[in-house]
């Protein structure tokens, strides 16, 4: 009924869906699943049509359409709920219902509340919630907003007279077991009008729901698989097989850490509520500890707890044999803990300030005399690792935001390094980098290694957390499901990790 | 060399070049706009202003705004009259003490603006016009509503004594000026009130204390307030409740004609001081060419509107709150 021939789609630098082919028939409930940066999200856009895809075909019952934007695509019946509720919470449950279609309610100007609570009452009806549509909806709880979602979705029904295709995009990650099932029953009885594309991370969740699914790798479709015939192993497996380049890592220069030295940073136990549970682990000089798992697994949040951003409910921190008994970033700091973040733009660098000013922001009183800053020693350190890490800029005035990425993230390392840190948080210190880019940041990791500092990564793919790494811990749903040993040539392979990841 | 006039070129230089246009319009309409003279007029109108300006130009910096200059610059103002004449009413006497305490007092109003804007969480604007309010009502309770007459001659020298055609009153400002300009570049706080603005997240993770920052920015603007109303009462020799008045609208105009973004991080002291200078200009060049002051308003709204168009990147802002 509804398909996507040949669809592609690139973005600058990136190859995001190369000539995928994907079909879903009439009451069919189809499964989507791959890596972080499979193409699933790009897909489920062009579906939707927040994307429009440069090239291939998009058909509905054989018919070409082209989608201009999410309006035209919900007028031939295709519906996203979306991953981030995208419910207005101060607004009411029927507001959120019919926002953007209150035309249908309004004569000379006026909205007829009557008519819209009744019509509201008829959706939620479908999606079997017994609320009173005039609620506010910050006061529901998570599932019930998701219940909400889908009938806003639902209206198309009333609306659009073909056929209905309803995006799920993560729907479970914020459900309780039971709430889980109660929504799966409801899609199912749902099929009856409407088919649905179902992505998660939950592969037990895929495969229980889905009648086919597909799986995703690097902007390609590698394999459909009925709902008889599918097997987790199998599937996990088709997501990420592809082969490992050691030189790319550095690996032959990986030495091993100092096994018997008192350990940079100590958690025993330690819980914080919502985002990860009873966590322990040691970072030693030298070690480079990778915290592998899906998205909001508490990977970050474990690096915002060590860095002081977080503080943790129950266990005990220690840096350097000292127990953490207050967390912020100041005392993070102090102890030695540099932070490079995600978020280049918003965490890493000032745009608007120079190289040096960067440089000096975590330290600058140890730049200052009561206040007042020593410019010249300023600009001569910046100099200094402006060589030592090869960042290419014109001068030290250079503007920051007009570096490369690459050269941003080696002066937040400066930053950071150049204050003596020795213990190093990384989180995706290679998002967005180009390949050149990306080689300097694992040569740098290498180096600081050597010098005795502890990293803790969060790497960017799986192959670059077991390439770096001399410790693997994977994390699901804030619990530490393994850990592994990665000395040089007898690393885990990324079956071995995927298949305690999800 | 082709790319000279880039649009960066030409953002960071336009007040100036609107400074330099504007002279060259009102010579050429009045040529008595273009003596010592009147220049004398515009740098004692402006000095006053400057100060304020100077003072929330950090705030605006670290991308919060103050509203609180009128009532503590009247606050300053009378404290500092009624000190003075208690003391003895003369500088050669001990009443220079009360210079220094207007401006302690100018900082305690603006540490107690930075506390409730930051403990309280109270956005920036609604707790300094709060302030603003309190002050100018203290001042008024504080005067009954009377004028006080500062008439010592030493301190009024601060007008009427003047080198090379221009009063000391502004030699006074300019020397304020220079320290405002330290602070901003040769300080540790002018270094964070920048980084504050430029990237609060960033700053709070690099491990700055970015509350102490935002409330020793209000301090220090209150320090300023001060000496905008110590020059204020120098220029009339009158403290008043009304001696605050038309500072908000005068100061914020000028940071943001002179080319501080008012969401932070850009801009600085000197760009206020052409702000000043362009507001004052058109305040003053308009009365030498005869027009009438409705007129001037105008012109200055649509000079806020034209700045803050040439000085943003639209295309990078989705949503203007």
């Amino acid at each position: 009924m509804y398909e996507l021939i040949n669809v592609d789609k690139k973005f600058p630098g990136v190859h995001a869906l190369k000539s995928v082919d994907f079909k879903i028939g009439r009451g069919e409930i189809v499964g989507l699943v791959g890596e972080n940066g499979a193409g699933k999200s790009t897909l489920m856009k062009v579906i939707y049509g927040a994307h429009q895809p440069d090239g291939g075909d998009i058909t509905i019952d054989g018919t070409k359409v082209r989608f201009q934007n999410p309006r035209q695509a919900m007028d031939h019946g295709i519906g996203m709920v979306f991953q981030e509720q995208s419910l207005i919470t101060n607004l009411t449950v029927m507001e959120n219902i019919f926002l953007g279609f209150e035309q249908q309610f309004v004569s000379y100007g006026v909205i007829n509340w009557k008519a819209m609570a009744e019509a509201a009452r008829k959706q939620l009806a479908k999606v079997k919630l017994d609320i009173d549509p005039g609620t506010t909806t910050s006061k529901l709880s998570f599932a019930q907003r998701q219940l909400v979602e889908l009938a806003k979705v639902l209206t198309l029904e009333e609306r659009i007279d073909g056929d209905l295709v309803i995006l799920l995009d993560e729907p479970t990650s914020v459900l309780a077991k039971e709430e889980v099932e109660l929504l799966f029953s409801l899609v199912r009885e749902l099929t009856k009008r409407a088919s649905f594309i179902f992505v998660s991370h939950r592969m037990d969740e895929v495969l229980d729901l889905s009648d086919r699914i597909y799986v995703m790798k690097d902007g390609e479709v590698v394999d459909v698989v009925a709902h008889d015939d599918a097997n987790v192993d199998a599937i996990q497996h088709k997501m990420v097989g592809r082969d490992v380049d050691k030189e790319y890592y550095r690996e032959q220069k990986q030495k091993p850490y100092q096994v018997e030295a008192k350990p940079l940073v100590a958690f025993q136990n330690v819980t914080a509520t919502g985002k990860y549970s009873d966590i322990s682990f040691d970072l030693r000089p030298g070690e480079v500890l990778c915290l592998v798992g899906t998205e909001g697994s508490g990977r970050e949040a474990i690096l915002r707890t060590i860095f002081g951003l977080e503080t943790p409910s129950a266990g005990a921190v220690s840096i350097k044999g000292v127990p953490v008994s207050k967390f912020n970033a100041q005392v993070g700091v102090a102890n030695g803990v540099g932070y490079i973040p995600r978020e280049r733009k918003v965490e890493g660098i000032v745009a608007g300030m120079s190289v040096y000013e960067n440089m000096t922001l975590s330290q600058m009183g140890n730049y200052a005399n009561s206040g007042v800053l020593r410019i010249g020693e300023e600009k001569t350190l910046a100099r200094r690792w402006i060589d030592r890490l090869a960042i290419k800029t014109p001068d030290v005035y250079k503007d920051c935001g007009g570096l490369s990425g690459g050269n941003q993230q080696k002066v937040v390392l400066a930053k950071w390094r150049s204050a003596g840190s020795d213990i190093i948080l990384l989180d995706h210190p290679t998002r967005g980098l180009d390949i050149g880019a990306k080689e300097d940041v694992y040569d740098m990791v290498r180096e600081m290694s050597d010098d005795g500092v502890g990293i803790i990564l969060v790497a960017d793919t799986l192959e670059e957390a077991i390439g770096l790494s001399h410790t693997i811990i994977v994390l699901k749903d804030g619990n530490a499901q393994k850990r592994f040993d990665c000395s040089p040539g007898d690393k885990p392979s990324l079956y071995d990790l995927v298949h305690h990841m999800i | 060399m082709s790319n000279v006039l880039t649009r960066d070129v030409l953002i960071k230089w336009a007040p100036l070049i609107v400074l330099l246009v504007l002279v060259l319009f009102f010579t050429a309409m009045e040529p008595r706009f273009f003596s010592l003279r009147n220049f004398a007029r515009i740098g004692i109108s402006s000095a006053p202003a400057l100060m304020v300006a100077i003072g929330v130009t950090f705030i605006i910096i670290m991308g919060s705004i103050d509203l609180s200059m009128e009532g503590t610059v009247s606050v300053c103002a009378v404290v500092f009259a009624f000190a003075f004449i208690a003391l003895g009413g003369t500088l050669a006497s001990w009443a220079w003490l009360a210079i220094p305490l207007a401006l302690l007092v100018g900082g305690a109003i603006g540490l107690v603006n930075g506390l409730v804007h930051v403990l309280l969480k109270i956005p920036s604007f609604m707790a300094s016009l709060a302030m603003g309010f309190v002050g100018t009502g203290f001042a008024l309770l504080l005067t009954g509503g009377d004028r006080i007459r500062v008439e010592d001659d030493l301190f009024r020298s601060l007008l009427t004594e003047r080198w090379f055609g221009f009063p000391i009153m502004c030699y006074v400002a300019l020397l304020f000026l220079l320290i405002a300009w330290f602070i901003q570049s040769r300080t540790t706080l002018g270094r964070n009130f920048y980084a504050v603005g430029g990237g609060e997240e960033l700053a709070h993770a690099s491990g700055l204390n970015v509350n102490r920052v935002r409330i020793m920015g209000f301090a220090l603007a209150g320090v300023f307030y001060a000496v905008g109303a110590l020059l204020a009462v120098g220029r009339i020799g009158i403290a008043e409740t009304a001696t605050g008045s038309n500072f908000m609208f005068v100061s914020i105009t000028s940071v943001v004609v002179g080319g501080t973004a008012l969401w932070g991080g850009i801009g600085g002291v000197w760009n206020t001081l052409i702000g000043v200078l362009i507001v004052n200009v058109i305040n003053n060049g308009m009365v030498v060419i005869g027009l009438p002051g409705y007129v001037q308003d105008g012109v200055l709204g649509i000079l806020v509107i034209a700045a803050v168009v040439l000085s943003t990147d639209r295309k990078s802002v989705t949503f203007v709150k």
